[in-house]
């Protein structure tokens, strides 16, 4: 679910009968992956596009 | 009393790209479009540097210092640091810094450094050539290139005891400061087929103590080049450590060392951990092992793991500060924010990886290696993992990974950019500094611990800094306000 999402939900139409009872590791773990999905979305926006020919290309000499 | 744990940290840089593909070549140009900036580029003083003195009285065997390469460009930064080609890679040495905090401020002002040389080298050559830049250590391909720490040493500490205190730390201590590296280059680890291991540089270390940095690396280095009064300072060069994007693991790797190091100053060898039975190999194999379950020998004939180790180092140095305040190494808060910030590092990468994956390197780009690779449900060893591995270090900040994992800062990026003009004003690095960004072209010539000047006329001058601790602010504030320029500077200090 994405930021935007989230705040947009209207509150308003919440019943009570929504409200469930979640855990506190449940949702920190939902959270934990909603922030590495949005980080692997940024990740595919600047990874090198052909990333086979930039790592052979990465050759160094050695040093200390 | 334990000596003020005066700490710098120098750094190699991968390079890529550039008009002919030649390093040496691309590295010349980023260092010299930097320097250009400068009112002139100041050379380097060779006449101090003695890198093949051993600090062991006896070498068995035939050792191999590394050549000094006198020709090629060089800077010396107003706030006191050293921009220059080493081998094939531009290298960034800090200025001598007086805490952990402060090195590591001085580190990411390196970081500053490289980003503009990178920009200044590219304004003149076309986008196919550009040069890219990474602060990692190694290639993937069996080349490794060093991120280095110098601490302050008491002379009269017996290097046999260097030895025995530090060993145990640097082999285990790559489980909170490790940057981290997907899949393997040497035969030896290749045999293992590890995903990833905790370590840049781990893999690359084939002896316990000696003279060589670029071949037969040792976990402890004995270069014996102090840069100051052989008679009361050593200098420990670790050759040991990965370069972190981390500034927290920055901070942890100079504070935990340092503390250490103090500790063994002042209460010698008792507390210290018996070392690993077969320390070359304990380093190699904690580094393939990130569930952190796996035990090595200790001389004490006892099993542990990296993490007892590391758990047995910090109650020595907790309380050490406790006991003593730890004064060499920092004031009081920044001992107890150094403290806690291994402490919770060692827990977390035990008990709660997302709680340090803000701070701990390998933690974070484990983090998104394994993420992007159950996303596409890629092979271990997919090019766009090691990629994402090397994008990890990119300086530039369009493309750094490690900019975009949500690492915890330390400093301002305010108080970083002014970093890379004005020095730290409590080691000797002021006083060079001050020299450089006033006296720009009576400068001729710096080095750790000397200023050489020419004033056009006469013989030049070398004003020696053999002290580490001397040549600060308030020690020379006053000199350099009254010293318009550098013939005042040398009447006063020679009068």
């Amino acid at each position: 679910m994405s930021e935007q999402e989230r705040i947009q939900r209207p509150k308003a139409t919440r019943s009570r009968e929504d409200v469930v009872e979640v855990r506190p590791e449940a949702s920190r773990a939902d959270q934990l992956k909603a922030d590495l999905d949005d980080l692997l979305d940024e990740i595919d926006d600047v990874l090198e596009e052909n990333a086979e020919e930039f790592v052979r290309n990465y050759i160094q000499k050695g040093g200390q | 009393m334990a000596l003020p744990k005066v700490v710098g940290i120098e750094t190699e840089f991968g390079i890529r790209g550039g008009p002919d593909g030649d390093p040496v070549t691309s590295s010349t140009l980023v260092v010299t479009a930097y320097a250009r900036r400068m009112a002139a580029p100041i050379a380097w003083d060779f006449d101090d540097e003695s890198p093949g003195r051993d600090a062991r009285d006896l070498v068995a065997g035939p050792s191999y210092a590394p050549v000094i390469e006198t020709h090629l460009a060089n800077a010396v930064l107003p706030n006191g640091a050293r921009f220059y080609v080493d081998h094939a890679h531009p290298e960034y040495s800090s200025p001598e810094c007086r805490t952990p905090l402060q090195a590591v401020l001085y580190d990411q002002a390196g970081e500053n450094v490289l980003r503009h040389a990178m920009a200044e080298a590219n304004a003149e050559l076309p986008p196919a050539q550009h040069i890219g830049l990474y602060k990692n250590n190694s290639d993937g391909k069996g080349n490794s290139y060093g991120c280095h720490e110098n601490y302050l040493v008491r002379r009269d500490v017996a290097f046999r005891d260097l030895v025995v205190a530090m060993v145990p730390h640097f082999v285990s201590r790559q489980v909170v400061v490790g940057a981290g590296k997907v899949g393997a280059e040497l035969e030896h680890t290749r045999a293992a087929r590890p995903a990833f291991q905790l370590s840049q540089r781990a893999e690359f270390f084939e002896e316990v103590v000696g003279l060589e940095t670029t071949l037969r690396r040792p976990i402890i280095n004995t270069r014996d080049e102090p840069h100051g009064d052989p008679s009361r300072f050593r200098r420990l060069h670790v050759i040991i450590g990965d370069a972190n994007l981390s500034p927290v693991a920055t901070a942890v790797k100079l504070g935990a060392t340092a503390l250490l190091l103090a500790a063994l100053e002042d209460e010698g060898l008792g507390a210290f951990p018996s070392p690993p039975r077969e320390p070359v190999a304990a380093l190699r194999s904690l580094a393939l092992d990130p569930t952190l379950t796996a035990t090595i020998e200790l001389e004490s004939g006892v099993a542990w793991t990296a993490w007892d180790l590391q758990d047995c180092l910090w109650h020595l140095a907790s309380d050490y500060a406790e006991r003593t305040g730890a004064p060499a190494v920092a004031e009081p808060d920044e001992v107890a924010f150094l403290l806690v910030q291994w402490r919770e590092m060692l827990d977390g990468v035990r008990d709660d990886h997302e709680a340090v994956a803000d701070r701990v390197d390998w933690v974070a780009k484990r983090r998104i290696v394994d993420g992007y690779r159950a996303r596409y449900d890629l092979a271990p060893t997919d090019a766009r993992l090691q990629a994402i591995d090397l994008q990890y270090h990119d300086v530039d900040p369009a493309r750094s990974l490690a900019a975009r994992v949500g690492l915890r800062a330390l400093h301002a990026s305010g108080d970083i950019a002014r970093a890379v003009s004005s020095p730290p004003d409590s080691t000797r690095a002021f006083f060079r500094g001050q020299c450089v960004a006033r006296y720009p072209d009576d400068v001729v010539a710096a080095n750790w611990d000397s200023v050489v000047f020419d004033l056009g006329t006469g013989p030049l001058h070398k004003v020696p800094t053999a002290d580490p601790l001397r040549g600060t602010a308030a020690l020379t504030a006053d000199l350099f306000a009254n010293a318009p320029h550098a013939r005042d500077l040398l009447a006063a200090l020679e009068g």
